[in-house]
């Protein structure tokens, strides 16, 4: 039997785990942006898009979603925008293509399941391997649900992550950890996603501790970070930070996304 | 029976058990159907909620409530009616009507909120969350709320606000906060979103009430195990009424399916031969070649929605195609897992029913009976007529009556006046 080369199945793994390692190295929690694939329009994204992945050390592309329930008000309503304007889960998976054309910069694709199932998994996975998809990021699927996906994604060399929340317990905690494959995802309130008043580290520095018992991967958090005060105390305890909302709002407002990434980037500093 | 005779059966409407079923399995599925699709800050909730929900349903205290409330607020239970001049009108079997629309409050949807409500007190949750369509699982959570002494929040879609407009104020008199939801198609999925949104930022607080036999585990089954009153009543009934516990068929209207479970599921798990034909019908809205439907089944597909997998309305990308319905309660673009493993493995059948079937239906059914219907029963009605003309007279079929129509007597209004302007404008052109 002839073993898969390991760099097949774990492209995504070790490029994300080698992302992680660059940031740490120079004093710095990794930088994850997200933006929603097709928003405001095609054409718009691959420039947003753009300058992000230029500042970002992973980038995450959201797959508009018809049904976002674990989504505030200012992703559901860039959904709603984005699949408007006619892009869908295939068509992300092109404008991701498109991105990595441009930048080698790690990406990864936040979705809900329901998109996976329905494209299929095997030609999901697929898809995402050519379009230089790194690794998948599953809100709604708690990995106890589906046993196949992490191997599926393995075959195609992407990453999967998992989330934990303020809620969960050591076992789940553990569960979780155990099988996520790139980085696992701390959601840091009991919540959806969107830029909070007064969002602080809150629970985030015990479930940290928690994972940490059980996750042999880099801890990311997000959820509620919106400028670089907030990232900059996620930074401290945290691997990675994710932003999210609020560059949504920064391009429906018209705003210079590139300088609020910047600003962003260098709340990551510890 | 000597208490039969006097009209009013001596009927313990909750057994002492819930009765138990087959399923779903120790991990929430209905064969692949089911499961808990949802973020994972809900999860350790719905740990809770299981356990809790397995404490209750052995204790005979809670029992003994639910009992009460169910006999003494609720009126059950409620009548297997004869429908005479509809049995006449189909010329074949007889036509026995479950009458959940003489429930207070108008519908089936009272059987599940109270018990779900005296389960939040029980857990110590003093916040009530809930979605809506119709507005009748608004209003009956709203009520359980009311008479609970628990606070009520309720989502409902904007479109479903307009269309149900009287059952809003009514949630609002009942104390509870209607909060309208524009997001999406703005309608019962939509609602259901948000409910869910509500609950992951408030879970330790709040208790949500799901209208049906949807959503995570386990809520297809706790909603199930408290609709299925209904078909123990029927069984009781039935015998009294013919001497047999077992009907021949049983009608139900589907959107998510939690009159059309409470009343199958006690007779779905019968051995083949023993089992009733049982049939959902399902909204076909304006057909279901037009795309312009509720009919889950119809649709064909498999996915997952509100965290639960199911037959779902979705294209080949995975998002969900708004659905269409006459009637805001069958408005859904899924059908609970159990109800799909009933279709896969041939337990029961799922047929669609047009809103003009509908309609027809719930004039049919008013001008022979005096029974106004709820336009969601009355799809039921619609095909019970069809299907009671094949049979014999000594066969029985029993619809679920699950609501009743005054909530929708101004949009039939509206939609019988427009069908008229059409005739008229019909007949001018031949002229």
């Amino acid at each position: 039997m002839t073993a898969t080369p390991e760099t097949a199945t774990n492209r995504g793994v070790q490029r994300l785990h080698a992302a992680f390692a660059r940031a740490e190295a120079e004093g710095r929690a990794a930088f994850i942006p997200f933006m929603t694939g097709g928003y405001p329009d095609a054409a718009r994204f691959g420039e947003v898009a753009g300058d992000l992945l230029a500042r970002a050390d992973i980038m995450e592309v959201g797959i508009p979603y018809s049904d976002p329930l674990g989504d505030g008000p200012t992703i559901q309503r860039a959904s709603e925008q984005a699949l408007a304007g006619g892009t869908s889960t295939r068509r992300t998976l092109e404008l991701v293509r498109e991105l990595r054309q441009k930048d080698d910069t790690p990406i990864v694709i936040m979705t809900y399941i329901n998109p996976i199932y329905a494209v299929g998994p095997a030609e999901f996975m697929r898809l995402a391997q050519e379009a230089g998809v790194d690794g998948l990021i599953l809100p709604d699927l708690p990995p106890d649900q589906d046993l196949e996906i992490a191997d599926l994604a393995a075959q195609h060399g992407l990453a999967v992550t998992f989330l934990i929340a303020p809620t969960s317990t050591p076992e789940r905690v553990k569960l979780v950890a155990e099988a996520c494959t790139g980085f696992l995802y701390a959601v840091s309130v009991t919540g959806v996603t969107g830029a909070r008043e007064g969002a602080a580290l809150g629970e985030v520095p015990r479930m940290l501790d928690l994972a940490r018992q059980y996750a042999q991967r880099p801890v990311v958090v997000g959820f509620g970070v919106k400028d670089a005060a907030t990232a900059q105390q996620v930074a401290q305890v945290a691997d990675g930070v994710v932003v999210g909302s609020a560059f949504i709002n920064a391009v429906a407002a018209g705003r210079d996304v590139g300088a609020l990434a910047d600003e962003l980037a260098a709340g990551c500093r510890r | 029976m000597s208490t039969a005779k006097l009209g009013c059966p001596k009927l313990r409407i909750m057994p002492l058990s819930i009765p138990s079923f087959p399923l779903p399995d120790a991990r929430g599925r209905y064969g692949r159907f089911g499961g808990r699709y949802v973020p994972e800050t809900l999860i350790p909730a719905l740990d809770e909620l299981e356990q809790a929900y397995e404490a209750a349903k052995q204790d005979p205290e809670f029992l003994d409530e639910l009992d009460r409330l169910l006999r003494e607020f609720v009126g059950r239970p409620n009548s297997l009616y004869l429908a005479e001049r509809l049995t006449e009108h189909a010329g074949g079997a007889k036509i026995y009507l479950k009458r959940e629309d003489q429930n207070f409050t108008g519908a089936h949807k009272i059987n599940n909120c109270l018990a779900q409500a005296l389960l939040a007190k029980r857990m110590g949750k003093q916040k009530i969350i809930a979605e809506t369509g119709a507005g009748q699982h608004g209003v009956a959570s709203a009520t359980a709320a009311a008479l609970l002494g628990l606070s009520c929040v309720v989502y409902m879609g904007e479109e479903d606000m307009r269309r149900q407009s009287l059952n809003v104020f009514r949630m609002q008199l009942l104390g509870a906060e209607v909060r309208p939801v524009t997001s999406g198609t703005a309608t019962l999925k939509d609602a259901t979103n948000e409910a869910i949104r509500e609950w992951v930022t408030n879970v330790r607080d709040t208790f949500y009430i799901l209208g049906s036999v949807v959503g995570p585990h386990p809520y297809p089954a706790m909603v199930r195990d408290f609709q299925s009153v209904i078909g123990e009543e029927v069984k009781v009934q039935l015998q009294e009424k013919e001497g047999r516990s077992v009907p021949d068929a049983i009608v139900a209207c589907v959107g998510g399916g939690s009159n059309a479970i409470g009343i199958f599921a006690p007779f779905a798990y019968l051995p083949e031969g023993e089992r009733p034909r049982l049939i959902g019908t399902e909204a076909a809205g304006h057909g279901v070649d037009t795309g312009m439907h509720a009919a889950s089944v119809a649709w064909g597909r498999v996915g997952v929605l509100h965290g639960s997998m199911m037959y779902l309305m979705n294209d080949d990308e995975g998002q969900i195609v708004p659905p269409h319905s006459i009637s805001a309660g069958l408005d859904y673009p899924g059908i609970g897992p159990e109800h799909c493993y009933y279709s896969v493995m041939g337990m029961a059948e799922y047929v669609p029913v047009t809103d003009a079937q509908a309609l027809e239906g719930l004039q049919l059914l008013t001008r022979l009976e005096g029974i106004i219907p709820a336009l969601e029963s009355a799809h039921a009605i619609s095909y019970a007529v069809q299907l009671a003309r094949q049979m014999k007279p000594e066969e029985i079929v029993v619809v679920n009556l699950s609501g009743r129509g005054d909530k929708d007597v101004t949009e039939v209004m509206r939609l019988l006046e427009q069908s008229e302007n059409k005739q008229a404008e019909g007949q001018e052109v031949k002229a």
